[in-house]
């Protein structure tokens, strides 16, 4: 465990001490010289900041989504499903993570093109108007649905969508049976059980899966690129900076901010007890 | 550079597999028998203007191993298509077992090549060779021990990015061009001009080409806008696309941010391209062979033209290491690697044109019009790929560099 930590320490701290090196223009090289020049670089630019608020913005989406689609999913296994149904549907749950991630993207990709699957499923069951209507509004539209924010917001739930089922389910299975019926006992209509009683208890469990959602959202820089309008995300970014233009100091400081952004999440689900929960 | 991001994830799955790999067992078996060869070769090589004459003495005993840094793609063992196999019978002829480690992206090269004394020979393309070359990383070759040499193509001969002087650091292996790949139906006629993917307006099939074009999603580029501006624009006095102060800079910015109107998608997934021109609608773009060669052979109403503002392209050399472990292999590999039936081979599986004019009617796998295909006489027309340098390659001191193109262009796709 030591050992352990001193590596991840280490190269976290390799990291930040890359990112205060400086990055010599005239060379393309990296100097040895420390100094603030690649924080200030990063902050002044206002291109970063619009990236790493939509990334951030993207992952909330995604994450909430992912809430409201495996919360009743997870509330249905744990509390309604026979035990065969429940094995069943936590088989269909897990399933997905046995393939490759970037087959099931490029799978989306086919799915969501204007000569695929979805359009014209959309089409024929009449809500081919409601697809356009959607690619027209500003921001998360797009010319197609693989072009547009909004298909790569499906693609990222999808992909992510068990890491949020698993620890739900987990969660609600812990509720103890014997508290829903005192509730009912007590006078409670079933709305007023779920909002006092299951819902807090579970809550621990929707902010554990979100850890993931988030984070795995917050990182991936390759749906962006396959899926979506090619604004840049952090990911990508720091790819760039690094593999590309070989500017290792600001890709490092880079880095820094999902790390930051992650740092306050943890805090905060901390506070929910996620910890619990896993 | 140029096909580096075309194995960016490929590149990555490596890394990956490759910390693996190296975590499970580290076993040294390309010094196998070699140890006694390496250090018979004295420095009697001071005519070739170097002092590591290891690396370029006259020839010894095969060492039984030569590992080679390689672009995907570019050294294939029959592993991936049983076709296509040109190392086999190197190892059998010579009895140096070739070993290659795929790099991604020209930094990636340089950074496995730099103070290693692991790798012979580096496939690099014409922004990593000068890098090379300065760090002293790469020595110059004695042509004598490769014959060959004398059939590669005039062209390629003492090009700058591989030669300094009289002194030749590798011997050249492919080349090749960005294309503007089109769709036949969108254009009766070949277009003549970049501007159908730059300038907004209505193609031949009298639709606009909003959101029916794609760029390439990487900050070189910007010199493509550049070449197209030289065209266009003469006033601003471009004479090198790689080369640009501010105002030029400027105004190829200025033409990428109006592009970005049309474009939907930015690529540099070779898939994804396929994919958006096969099933997106996706009518014009710059692209390379590989995809031109692949559409085209799944029967997609495609073809590809280099216009007449010519166009950007890469030329790869083969480069021999200052502290190769395995010279006289690695002499071998070159001297094959010239091979016209090698050199067509690796045209036809990857797209690119031979550095050995032979080499187009040498590859049954290539055919009579495989060079034709791979644009063997746009050559010209090519501006190659070089790493923009603030002292504008010694020509000046108020060009842009490289990381502000980087900075630039993720600007122009975050629009």
């Amino acid at each position: 465990m030591l050992w352990l930590g001193g590596v991840y320490l280490g190269s976290l701290l390799g990291l930040v001490w890359q990112s205060f090196y400086t990055f010599d223009d005239f060379a393309g090289k990296v100097r040895h010289d420390l100094g603030f020049d690649t924080w200030e670089r990063l902050w002044s630019n206002e291109t970063n900041r619009i990236i790493v608020g939509r990334t951030v913005l993207m992952a909330l989406a995604v994450t909430i989504a992912c809430a409201m689609l495996a919360y009743p999913l997870a509330y249905f296994m744990a509390r309604y499903a026979t035990r065969r149904v429940k094995a069943v549907l936590l088989f269909l749950a897990i399933m997905p993570l046995w393939s490759n991630y970037l087959v099931r993207v490029y799978s989306w990709k086919l799915i969501m093109a204007k000569e695929g699957a979805l359009p014209w499923s959309l089409d024929k069951v009449g809500l081919g108007k409601g697809l356009e209507w959607a690619l027209d509004l500003p921001y998360i539209g797009g010319q197609g649905l693989t072009f547009s924010l909004l298909g790569q917001f499906i693609v990222f739930t999808y992909v992510w969508l068990p890491y949020m089922v698993l620890p739900v389910h987990a969660a609600l299975e812990r509720v103890p049976r014997s508290f829903v019926e005192a509730a009912g006992d007590l006078g409670a209509r079933p709305a007023t059980v779920f909002r006092s009683v299951i819902w807090p208890l579970a809550l621990p469990g929707v902010v554990a899966g979100s850890i993931f959602t988030f984070s795995l959202t917050l990182g991936d820089y390759i749906v962006p690129t396959i899926i979506g309008n090619s604004k840049p995300v952090i990911g990508a970014q720091v790819y760039v900076y690094q593999g590309v233009a070989g500017n290792l100091p600001l890709a490092a400081a880079f880095t820094f901010v999902p790390i930051a952004i992650m740092a306050v999440y943890l805090t905060i689900a901390k506070r929910l007890g996620a910890f619990e929960a896993l | 550079m140029k096909m580096s991001k075309r194995y960016t994830r490929a590149a990555a799955l490596l890394a990956v597999l490759s910390l693996v790999v190296a975590a499970c067992g580290d076993d040294d078996d390309d010094d196998a028998g070699g140890d006694a060869v390496e250090t018979t070769t004295a420095a009697t090589a001071g005519e070739t203007g170097t002092t590591t004459g290891e690396a370029a003495g006259p020839a010894g005993e095969l060492e039984g191993a030569v590992n080679i840094v390689a672009w995907a793609g570019y050294i294939e063992d029959g592993t991936t298509d049983s076709a296509y196999d040109w190392v086999t019978a190197f190892e059998t002829d010579t009895g140096c077992e070739v070993t290659v480690t795929t790099a991604g992206t020209s930094d990636e090269m340089v950074s496995l090549m730099t103070g290693s004394d692991e790798y012979d020979l580096v496939t690099a393309s014409g922004d990593a060779s000068n890098r090379l070359i300065a760090g002293e990383t790469v020595v110059p070759v004695d042509l004598n021990r490769i014959p060959s040499y004398a059939t590669v193509d005039e062209r390629l001969k003492d090009a700058p990015w591989y030669t300094v002087g009289t002194d030749h650091y590798g011997v050249p292996y492919q080349w090749g061009s960005n294309v503007l790949m089109y769709n036949t139906e969108a254009f009766p006629e070949p277009p003549t001009s970049w501007s159908v993917v730059f300038e907004a307006g209505e193609l031949p099939d009298g639709e606009s080409n909003e959101g029916r074009v794609q760029a390439y999603d990487g900050p070189i580029y910007i010199a493509d806008a550049a070449l197209y501006l030289m065209a266009t624009q003469p006033d601003l006095g471009i004479t090198d696309p790689y080369a640009l102060n501010q105002e030029q800079f400027d105004a190829a910015i200025e033409l990428l941010t109006a592009q970005r109107d049309l474009v939907s998608r930015y690529w540099h997934d070779v898939t994804v391209q396929i994919d958006d021109f096969t099933n997106e609608g996706i009518v014009a773009s710059s692209s390379w062979p590989y995809q031109v060669n692949t559409l085209v052979a799944a029967g997609a109403p495609i073809a590809s033209t280099v216009p007449e503002e010519g166009a950007t392209g890469w030329a790869d050399t083969t480069m021999l290491s200052a502290a190769a472990p395995h010279p006289n292999c690695a002499y071998a590999w070159m001297e094959w690697s010239l091979n016209p039936k090698v050199q067509g081979d690796v045209a036809a599986w990857f797209g690119s044109a031979p550095a050995v004019p032979d080499g187009c009617t040498g590859s049954e796998l290539l055919g009579p019009q495989g060079c034709a295909t791979n644009g063997f006489d746009n050559f010209d027309q090519i501006r190659f790929w070089k790493t923009p340098q603030a002292d504008c390659f010694g020509a000046g001191t108020d060009c842009i560099p490289y990381s502000t193109w980087t900075e630039e262009y993720q600007a122009v796709m975050n629009g």
